[in-house]
């Protein structure tokens, strides 16, 4: 057993819903219990998605595990393939149906359903939420292709028309995935390459049977992509492109390899005119940028990008590098070694937690756990991976790889460094006179009325002078209400208390009171 | 499978027997009441032995997390465990052993039971029995289920306290006392200890206590009052160990907490000229703030998903003192015990839905095309999208809405949707 806190990733189930929720017309038929159901708000809470992932679940309950529970597989196989005529059918055990050795693939297999099905492993014991993805789509593209014939060479250069290439990984939930395959998107078309198709997110179960048309794959997110990449390569000798476009530099080198793969040549300089952050790092306004100590945790993808951009392009020092992705492991360590760091290789956020208090750095760049580290430590941060929250599925475009990535990323990493400075000018204007309890730092000057509430400020302080006194009952009363609405819980009791001439309020007082302004 | 009518197509007849419906359920399970119950008993840890689903379900689930170290863990098992290479009693009291040096002031601590540890049949209550003479009573052990096999939702409280019961100290006194049972909001329940107290009914117990070392006293003079509705099993535990039951509608709203006091003042023989004194003053705040918000509820067409095993005592209050119409009640499960006193002041003819079959049901849903929906987390967004207008329900959970002095606050909790969608142009 392993003591878990808080887990960056979810059981590899999670993954495989990923992967289904990403395709058009594939369904899911997952073997678990009820419980297992919160995972549909990841999908619709987290990422807002307006429709439910694609997904039926069977849940079984303890009363069905003495009967049949292989039935309610055949039924809830039939009914979800009745009711949503996929074009292919997932199956999959969470981690307790995996104990009950059902096999619902060999069942669902067996039950004429009309549409082809996959069943997929999960290792529910062993393994986590991004090997799960990786697994599922391995088994999906193999099934789908594994009766191609093997090709012996690559596929020659077509003159006739621009190459394509597939870009392999995007799913979702994944960190910016839908607005980085855009921006890869217009990347590659600037470059003459074209996108035969982006998978797992938004193909079609069709698309994937035309992935042996394109001349490369591009692997843009190792974590789930590569094993299917491997085996692509091995049976069509498709080349991969590896390098993961994240930042100036690491776009360069996309552009470099799949020229190389695609066998054309690409004008780099000239795409990457329009990328401001190579200019912005360079301005004077950036200098006290230089040398900011940086923590960076993270799945391994977006972790290596970011230390390779702290450095190269932002001038920072990196001062502890690490991942939760074990499988992926092997790269940051060596990145580690290249910064002279000991990589911290962990799922468990405390570690991580520990090393950032002791590391004290001005900059943390991490998964939303690290926001809360930070947070706590009150270190400025900047979410780069998933796991992430609501707000880091941002309504505006905003890429993290190609050029406008790197727009993106030069925005989102400084603005909390910035923050950081208003604040403390707010705090060297704290004695002045003239210093109002309302003032916010400037890039909250647009939002008026709510005072900025200061953290640590206490708001059930005793009141000023004028006021109606609060009876100590009363008080405590005010103190059980949440702090963010409390300090207006107080001013509005007071003032109903003095408009009536109430000298002491009670906490009959405070309800009048609440009772008055609750409309 | 023959399609239900529309919701509306139903006709009024009187009797309440829910429907029954089998199929694909869309709700949590158990383990999610750890995160009320953690922040309640502050003294106890609540340790899962399960798996990596149960781990990531608590986290979702609470949403907004908490930046301390919480109060709650799992123990995930490995591959290694289920193969038997390693003794999962042994490793159960590593972990322990674990979380105890982590917080060496913890002094209680609930082992929880999920799917997977229940179908390898792992046994906690034989493993709370032998931490608890390993620890000598320095700390102590309790186990309950929270698995989604045999608990849903609200039903992990339910588990959590009739397990507590057991270990409630015998009252053999001859004075009667009040024990109201359902985490309630310390704030809510300081409400109503002032209630009690002015009504002459001073003694007042808590269960869950906001520490362990608190438990109650049952026995032959106790008088159960639920404060929730999800709570069969613990009204019968105590009922076992010889209290008895007070039957009251739940305090949600100025009659239902009105309803609720009156049992209990009842029980106690409190006079009646007191009770009206007593309750008057905030009885009639809780019916101004409602019926602030009754304007734009009344007539309002509510579908209820099942969820929180709160669906019926809030479309009682919905119904009866905001005016709003209801349709088809779902509910993970009906216990008529804990419900008489609701089934009374609800509409004859009411359909109440008892299981789910999800598909179905939102079927159901689109063809009646309620202005509101009560619904779980992870379905109220698709249902948005669809153009409906929803309330999830476990806000309900987390906010306080009991009481006098919340009545309002409830009410608004579901004109809020109705609100923004008359201000959104977009
Ligand atoms: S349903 Fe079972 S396996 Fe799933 S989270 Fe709940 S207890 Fe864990
Ligand atoms: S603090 Fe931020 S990241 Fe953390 S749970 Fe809350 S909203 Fe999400």
């Amino acid at each position: 057993m392993e003591l878990t806190i808080w887990t960056y990733e979810g059981p590899p189930h999670v993954g495989a819903m990923r992967v289904a929720a990403s395709l058009e017309d594939s369904h899911l038929l997952l073997h678990a219990p009820q419980g297992d159901t919160y995972a549909d708000l990841l999908f619709t809470m987290i990422a807002r998605n307006g429709k439910r992932p694609p997904v039926t679940y069977t849940t079984f309950q303890a009363r069905d595990l003495g009967a049949d529970t292989a039935a309610i597989v055949l039924q809830s196989a039939r009914e979800a393939a009745e009711r949503f005529k996929p074009a292919l059918m997932l199956v999959a055990e969470s981690c307790t149906a995996e104990l009950l050795q059902d096999q619902p693939g060999t069942l669902a297999a067996g039950a004429d359903l009309e549409v082809p099905v996959v069943h997929v492993e999960l290792a529910a014991y062993s393994r986590k939420e991004n090997w799960g993805a990786s697994e599922t789509l391995y088994h999906l593209v193999r099934a789908l292709l594994n009766g191609r014939e093997d090709r012996s060479e690559r596929k020659p250069a077509d003159p006739a028309r621009r190459p394509r290439v597939n870009l392999l990984g995007p799913t979702e939930l994944g960190f910016r995935c839908r607005d980085d395959v855009t921006e890869i998107t217009r990347l590659l078309d600037a470059a003459g390459v074209d996108v035969n198709l982006a998978a797992p997110a938004d193909a079609s179960v069709a698309d994937l049977l035309r992935i042996p048309d394109a001349d490369a794959n591009v692997c843009l997110y190792p974590e789930i992509a590569q094993t299917t990449c491997a085996w692509l390569e091995r049976k069509f000798r498709q080349p991969t492109v590896r390098t993961v476009p994240i930042g100036v530099g690491a776009t360069r080198d996309f552009l470099a390899e799949v020229a190389e793969a695609t066998g054309i040549e690409i004008d780099i300089d000239k795409i990457e005119r329009n990328c401001r952050l190579p200019w912005y790092s360079r301005s004077v306004d950036s200098t006290y940028l230089t040398g900011k100590r940086v923590f960076i945790f993270a799945d391994a993808t977006h972790a290596l990008a970011a230390a390779r951009i702290a450095r190269e392009e932002l001038g920072f020092e990196v001062v502890g590098l690490g991942t939760y992705s074990r499988e992926q492991a092997r790269g940051v360590r060596e990145a580690a070694r290249q910064h002279g760091l000991e990589p911290l290789i962990t799922d468990d956020y405390l570690e991580v937690e520990r090393r950032i208090a002791e590391l004290q750095p001005e900059l943390v760049l991490g998964t939303q756990m690290e926001r809360h580290i930070a947070k706590k430590l009150g270190i400025g941060c900047a979410v780069i991976s998933s796991p992430a929250h609501v707000q880091d599925f941002p309504a505006r475009y905003s890429p993290q790889m190609g050029y406008e990535g790197a727009n993106v990323i030069f925005d989102s990493w400084v603005h909390p460094l910035m923050m950081g400075l208003e604040e403390h000018l707010l705090g060297m204007f704290r004695e002045d006179f003239e210093f109002n309890d309302e003032a916010m730092p400037s890039h909250l000057a647009a939002v008026p009325g709510e005072g900025y509430a200061r953290s640590g400020q206490d708001d059930t302080g005793t009141a000023a002078e004028g006021t109606p006194a609060w009876a100590q009952d009363a008080e405590r009363e005010l103190k059980k209400i949440p702090f963010f609405v409390r300090g207006k819980a107080r001013r509005n009791t007071e003032l109903f208390a003095s408009e009536r001439g109430v000298e002491t309020i009670s906490v009959e007082t405070l309800y009048e009171a609440k009772a008055h302004f609750s409309r | 499978m023959n399609q239900p009518a529309a919701i509306s197509d139903i006709p009024i007849e009187t009797c309440v027997t829910p429907e029954q419906e089998h199929g694909e359920r869309a709700v949590f399970c158990g383990l999610t009441s750890i995160i009320w119950l953690h922040r309640k008993i502050q003294d106890a840890f609540f340790l899962v032995v399960g798996s990596r689903t149960c781990a990531h379900l608590i986290q979702s689930a609470a949403g907004v997390m908490i930046f301390a170290e919480p109060r709650f863990a799992t123990a995930v098992l490995q591959e290694r465990d289920l193969a038997g290479l390693a003794d999962c009693h042994e490793e159960i009291d590593r972990v322990v052993a674990q979380v105890l040096e982590r917080r060496p002031q913890l002094r209680n601590l609930f082992l929880v039971s999920s799917c997977p540890s229940e179908v390898i049949k792992l046994d906690l209550e034989n493993a709370a029995g032998r931490l608890n003479r390993q620890y000598g009573g320095r700390v102590r052990f309790f186990d309950y289920s929270g698995s989604g096999i045999e608990t849903t939702f609200t039903q992990g409280e339910d588990s959590c306290l009739s397990r507590l019961v057991e270990h409630m100290p015998a009252d053999d006194s001859n004075e009667p006392r009040l024990l109201i049972a359902g985490t309630l909001p310390d704030i809510v329940e300081d409400q109503f200890l002032r209630l009690f107290g002015d009504l002459g009914i001073g003694a007042v117990d808590f269960l869950p206590a906001r520490s362990l070392d608190d438990l109650p006293p049952v026995g032959k003079q106790t008088r159960v009052l639920l404060a929730q509705p999800y709570l069969g099993q613990t009204a019968r535990a105590l009922i076992g160990r010889g209290a008895s039951l007070v039957e009251a509608p739940y305090p949600l709203g100025a009659e239902g907490t009105l309803e609720w006091l009156r049992a209990a003042a009842r029980t106690f023989a409190v006079d009646d000229d007191r009770f009206e004194r007593v309750t008057a003053a905030p009885l009639a705040r809780a019916q101004r703030a409602v019926a602030l918000q009754r304007k734009r509820l009344e007539g309002k067409r509510i579908a209820f998903l099942p969820d929180s095993q709160l669906e019926l005592p809030l479309a009682r209050f919905l119904q009866r003192e905001c005016g709003a119409s209801l349709l088809e009640i779902g509910t993970p499960y009906f216990d008529r015990q804990s419900l008489a006193a609701e089934l009374e002041l609800l509409p004859a003819g009411i359909r109440i839905v008892e299981g789910q079959a999800l598909n179905r049901q939102l079927d159901r849903v689109r063809a009646a095309q309620p202005d509101l929906t009560v619904c779980g987390l992870g379905i109220a967004n698709p249902l948005e999208a669809e153009g409906l207008r929803t309330k999830w329900s476990i806000e309900l959970m987390f906010s306080p809405i009991q009481g006098f002095e919340q009545a309002g606050d409830l009410a608004e909790l579901f004109c809020r949707p109705l609100v923004r969608n008359e201000r959104l142009a977009v």
